[in-house]
């Protein structure tokens, strides 16, 4: 995995946990990979093993994960958790961005309008 | 217990260093130990090595005084380099191997490289960061049950900070417990469960790392400035 810029002031598992839901729902980490151990992830990303530990069973709750009883822990397939986490994720970030056009002091016809505009620049 | 101090008290001519110190530490977890110069963190870990031995109050490793068996349990990365001048690295490695039962050799050799050390160098013509890392080598090679790291990134320079942290997280043995005195704070805040703020020879704080984070909204480097502003 690649190195995760932390913001310290927030809970470090959590920001660990969003690092991997991304890998996943982006397809970096593929239904059926297997993901590194505990102890490899926090070499790599530099925090404390419980720490990873404590993300990994959340994302295992969460049903982004699975773990086979010797073999380790991979990504679920056919998972309706990861369909679920992609459209929460994609609600979220649309939200975030016309409260943020909505603070600007557009009206929803207007943000719309621009978005297509915009999107037609970038195809 | 891992780890148990009670009352702890430690005199230099009448001043004290420690005083009336208590602590109990469990196996399996990365503590930070963390204050500023002066606050008794190296005297602290001195004791627990069995370097310093008069001493007020109770202190027991896995229930025992520190002594040499303790010292077969413990790996101890002092805050200045103890090689002598005319060794090799060769030298040091056999030393420590025939000292600590535990001492993994091929291990010590693979971590080397990394730093780019190599067997035939002399301690003697090494930078202090040289040294450093290759004390942390053989340090972090013994399968030990406790490892006490004195100031581990002091010396080397920031790039380098992060292969330091690989190594010690990559290499520590499982269910260890790990004791990490440092006065940098932001470099290894994401590595601690729990962290120890130590003031004028007394443990002012022992907490959670996550779990102060949150109740501080903010990061234990931040907190940690703001408990100690002059």
């Amino acid at each position: 995995m690649e190195k995760i810029n932390f913001d310290p002031k927030f809970p470090i598992y959590l920001q660990v946990m969003e690092a991997i839901r991304k890998d996943i729902l982006a397809g970096r980490l593929k239904p059926g990979d297997k993901v590194p151990s505990v102890r490899e992830l926090a070499s790599q990303l530099g925090v404390n093993p419980n720490t990873i530990q404590k993300a990994l069973s959340e994302l295992e709750r969460e049903g982004l994960l699975e773990s086979a009883r010797t073999s380790g822990r991979f990504v679920k397939e056919n998972s309706e958790a990861t369909r679920q986490a992609l459209e929460s994720a994609c609600h979220q970030l649309s939200e975030r961005y016309v409260q943020d056009m909505l603070d600007l002091g557009l009206k929803l016809e207007d943000i719309s309008a621009y978005l297509l505009a915009y999107l037609k620049t970038r195809s | 217990m891992m780890i148990q101090i009670e009352n702890l008290t430690k005199l230099y001519s009448h001043h004290p260093v420690l005083q009336d110190l208590s602590l109990h530490l469990e196996s399996d977890r990365i503590i930070g130990l963390l204050g500023p110069n002066g606050s008794g963190k190296t005297t602290l870990l001195k004791i627990l090595n069995g370097l310093i031995r008069h001493y007020q109050g109770f202190v027991g490793i896995n229930g025992k005084a520190p002594g040499i068996e303790s010292r077969q349990m413990i790996a101890y990365l002092p805050d200045e380099p103890y090689f002598e001048d005319w060794m090799k690295v060769s030298d040091a490695i056999r030393l420590f191997s025939d000292f600590y039962p535990d001492f993994d050799t091929a291990k010590c050799l693979g971590m080397m490289q990394r730093f780019q050390l190599t067997k035939d160098m002399k301690i003697k013509t090494m930078s202090k960061g040289m040294k450093e890392k290759f004390q942390l080598c053989l340090v972090m090679s013994r399968h030990a049950r406790i490892y006490i790291l004195d100031e581990p990134i002091a010396g080397v320079d920031p790039a380098s900070r992060d292969a330091i942290i690989d190594t010690i997280l990559g290499n520590y043995e499982p269910g260890a417990l790990m004791l990490i005195a440092t006065h940098l704070v932001s470099d290894l805040e994401t590595i601690f469960d729990e962290v120890l703020m130590m003031s004028n020879g007394q443990i002012i704080l022992h907490e959670n790392a996550e779990k102060l984070r949150a109740e501080k909204g903010m990061s234990i480097d931040h907190y940690f400035r703001e408990v100690f502003k002059c």
